[in-house]
């Protein structure tokens, strides 16, 4: 039987119960967290956990693994009543979870981060570790999981996906009989997410449990066995997942009837606003880019993870150094030597790591809005409260962020309003062409749709948008045309009307 | 049933939030409660320390301290610190003295004083130089400020020395300040009940004024806050990094360069050891005052409390007779809590 298919048609073969969690209640101060949620997963099955952010997936899991103590609930692992303290005892007793960010030594190597806490010893008696046992112990792991890792390599020198492949080994070099991976595909290119659905099928067979945590529909239903929803912390339903359609899931996660994914694209495309002729990164592949984009346009930069998607948005803005390259604005000459130039050239860019380059998490939402359009705000020489409290009211109101105040701090916030307030940051300085990485990452299907919409609204003011994303429903949904880009280098341009994924993928593939 | 279950848990769980909330609010107000009851407890036993004369001594030595705790609140801001703040203290209260003086030891051509704002200019010119240095350094050379203010430290130390060394001066501690400059510094602010306030209070009210104004009114202060919470944010949000960071290190540099000023006349004397260690009483302050080394975090008002505190305690074990020795493990104690108590916040909760 082909592995790609065998849980999705048939029932599984083995269908004793491998962990049950019970009646979990959880509150935070003012909030139920988890009300009464249970799940039960059974061996050899691929489970699917779903719901909007902030609907109790990851508290659900944390009070798995004893981040989070429950308030009341039971967990039975194999029938036998478990109540782990650290994620630690958890990955002891077959219980392991690959995180949806990365918690890995950096600087430390392959190796190292596998065997972080309990490296193997040269002898019993003997308090030195063993390199090469911890070698051919990761390698053994790599060869069974056909990982092309070098077990010495450092991680922060790989690719986001290599790191999450790391991570997979370790959960299953503990013997893991229960896997959470926690959306493992948001940083991965469809040819990775292969990969990474071939592991998954495998340990499957193996009998393990997964637990499958992800908003993209399509990956739920193409690997997995039964699905449950979740809601506002509560469990909403546990249904094969043959039984479902895409629309039956959202409409089960938002309760309420989710028609269109995509706006309607109104937007009218006018006369050419920025033209890049030659951009080649200095310290990055991305080499001899050129394209233009125009007025009213949403231009969408499709690509694999490392095709220099991203680079050539940083290239562009100022933030990465540029070794050759000119950029055009209505056909004058703009340097953009850094992010501050860029501003006041009309650029404006939203980076792909939310939190690590977007936010600043303490401050509140009102610092968060207006940090690059301070200079509007001057009385003489000193800042006006209530033209930045009047600005940010604006931001607020008509990205239909969701906050308390706007003395609210950022972090406290959804992923989808942190990315709104992001977006009103920009707007405020008046941009003229917005550089989107990435601006759906981690943001519930609802948010999504708020955030297609104020692109779309955006194009209709006559803005030039460039949008990168690896998913490519969206960039068909959302663009007016597409740049694909392969191994740094432009690798074509389609329209995406009448093009196919198939198209973009074959484009995509062409240099890399 | 299970309805009944919840509602008890429910129930439960609300005299656990609240325990745990007074407990929170315990730890985190504890330096704070501490203070008071220490207060509480000295003036028991030695009510002088409730006096009149008591309480401007304190009000006085908090003025003295402050400016320099003003200047490095900013650079902790940026999860930075400054130990070189307290040698050039001493370098400019050095220049201050020497320049300000009756007896020209340093210079022997000069025969009579430069003008106070002409003094007061240049000492200020070379904080903000040393601030220079070391904002350049952490800004362009991406160096952590603890390395680079440990070496600029060291090198001022050493200009320090050669300074004294200068003249005839022939390393001697320099005394015999001017009357103008002591009057201007020391000289009596206004009486109450007969006792002096100094008129450094008035400059150091003064200083905080125009601190909280570039902290919260202006685009550096906005800058500040952002790059100390989030530098690479920052920088895309196309805020001028390095910049800020100079800034805010030369300003720090202008403000010990004026606590060296009024520091050299309040003591009536400067030498190589002046200003020596000032800079752990200001990090101290800072970090009692809410400024937190987590970046991003702190407030002029918090400043102004912890120093205020810091000097009560001080002046309250001195009432106790308290050895001087041990003030200093008392004050490392404090140190250590007060952080302590501060990273507590900002720990995400599990």
């Amino acid at each position: 039987m082909d592995t790609q298919t065998a849980g999705a048609n048939t029932a599984p073969k083995n269908q004793e119960v491998l962990l049950r969690m019970e009646g979990i209640n959880k509150s935070f101060p003012g909030v139920k967290a988890l009300d009464n949620v249970s799940l039960t997963v059974k061996a050899g099955t691929v489970h699917a956990l779903m719901g909007e952010n902030g609907a109790g997936k990851s508290t659900l899991m944390k009070c798995l693994f004893g981040v989070y103590n429950r308030d009341s609930g039971s967990v039975y692992l194999e029938g036998r009543e478990v109540n782990f303290k650290t994620s630690k005892e958890a990955l002891e007793n077959g219980v392991a979870m690959v995180h949806q960010e990365l918690n890995q030594a950096l600087k430390r190597n392959v190796m190292d981060n596998m065997w972080l806490g309990r490296f193997p010893k040269i002898a019993k008696w003997c308090p030195l570790t063993s390199e090469k046992k911890m070698y051919d112990a990761t390698k053994k792991v790599f060869e069974e999981l056909d990982i092309q890792v070098d077990p010495k390599r450092i991680m922060s020198t790989m690719p986001v996906s290599q790191r999450q492949m790391v991570e997979i080994a370790k959960a299953v070099s503990f013997q893991s009989k229960v896997i959470v991976f926690d959306e493992p595909t948001s940083s991965l290119t469809e040819e990775e997410v292969e990969h990474l659905f071939k592991i998954i099928n495998m340990l499957r067979d193996r009998g393990c449990g997964i637990i499958y945590i992800s908003h993209k529909m399509e990956e739920i239903l193409r690997i997995s066995d039964e699905v449950t929803i979740m809601r506002d912390g509560q469990w909403i339903a546990t249904r094969p997942a043959k039984e479902l359609t895409m629309n039956e899931i959202i409409r089960l996660m938002v309760g309420r009837e989710l028609t269109n994914r995509y706006p309607e694209k109104d937007n009218v495309v006018g006369q050419p606003k920025l033209e890049v002729k030659g951009l080649t990164a200095m310290y990055s592949k991305l080499n001899d880019v050129s394209f233009v984009a125009k007025e009213g346009e949403v231009l969408g930069v499709a690509g694999l993870d490392g095709s220099g998607r991203t680079e050539l948005l940083e290239n562009i803005f100022g933030i990465a150094t540029r070794k050759s390259g000119e950029i055009y604005i209505d056909g004058k000459r703009v340097l953009n030597r850094n992010a501050k130039e860029s501003v006041v050239n009309k650029f404006a860019m939203l980076t792909e790591e939310r939190r690590a380059t977007g936010i600043f998490a303490i401050r509140d939402i009102q610092a968060n809005t207006t940090i690059s359009s301070l200079k509007r705000y001057k009385k003489g020489p000193l800042l006006s409260d209530k033209k930045m409290r009047e600005a940010t009211d604006w931001g607020i109101k008509s990205m239909r962020t969701k906050t308390p105040s706007q003395r609210t701090q950022i972090r406290s916030l959804s992923g989808g309003n942190q990315q709104k307030v992001i977006l009103a940051r920009w707007l405020l300085t008046e941009p003229e062409v917005l550089l989107l990485d990435e601006p759906t990452r981690g943001i519930d299907v609802g948010a999504k749709y708020e955030i297609y919409q104020l692109i779309l609204n955006l194009a209709k003011e006559g803005k030039t948008v460039i949008m990168v994303s690896s998913e490519m429903p969206e960039l068909l949904g959302v663009c007016d045309r597409i740049l694909v880009m392969s191994g740094g280098k432009l690798a074509g341009e389609v329209d995406a009307r009448n093009t196919t994924q198939e198209e973009i993928m074959t484009l995509a593939a062409k240099y890399a | 049933m299970s309805e009944k279950n919840t509602a008890s848990a429910a129930g439960a769980l609300s005299t656990k939030d609240k325990m745990r909330k007074v407990g929170d609010l315990l730890l985190n107000n504890a330096m704070y409660i501490i203070i008071v009851l220490a207060i509480i407890y000295i003036s028991i036993v030695r009510p002088s320390f409730l006096g009149l004369s008591s309480i401007v001594n304190v009000i006085s030595l908090t003025a003295a301290k402050l400016p320099i705790a003003l200047g490095i609140g900013g650079c902790i801001v940026l999860t930075g610190t400054d130990i070189s703040a307290g040698r050039v203290v001493g370098l400019t209260a050095c220049i201050s003295a020497s320049l300000l003086t009756t007896v020209f030891k340093v210079f022997p051509n000069m025969t009579e004083a430069l003008p106070l704002p002409v003094v007061l200019l240049l000492v200020m010119a070379v904080g903000a130089a040393v601030g220079f240095v070391n904002g350049f350094s952490v800004a362009k050379f991406k160096l952590h400020p603890f390395i680079v203010t440990l070496s600029t430290q060291l090198i001022v130390y050493g200009i320090i020395l050669m300074y004294l060394m200068s003249g005839t001066n022939n390393g001697q501690t320099l005394s015999g300040l001017a009357g103008s400059y002591r009057s201007f510094v020391t000289g009596t602010l206004f009486s109450i009940g007969g006792v002096a306030v100094p008129r450094y209070v008035l400059y150091a009210i003064i200083l905080t004024a125009i601190m909280w104004i570039i902290w919260n009114k202006t685009t550096f202060g906005k800058n500040m806050f952002a790059v100390g919470s989030n530098e690479e944010a920052a920088n895309v949000s196309g805020v001028n990094v390095s910049r800020t960071i100079i800034m805010v290190f030369m300003l720090a540099g202008i403000m010990y360069a004026i606590t060296g000023f009024l520091e050299g006349a309040r003591i009536a004397s400067a030498n190589a050891n002046t200003g020596l260690n000032y800079e752990s009483d200001a990090i101290a302050a800072c970090v009692i005052g809410g400024v937190s080394f987590v970046g991003g975090i702190g407030r002029i008002s918090g400043i102004v409390v912890g120093v205020l505190l810091l000097q009560i305690i001080f002046t309250g074990l001195n009432f106790l007779s308290v050895d001087a020795n041990m003030l200093y493990i008392i004050k490392g104690l404090i140190i250590l809590i007060a952080c302590a108590i501060d990273m507590r916040k900002y720990l995400v909760r599990k």
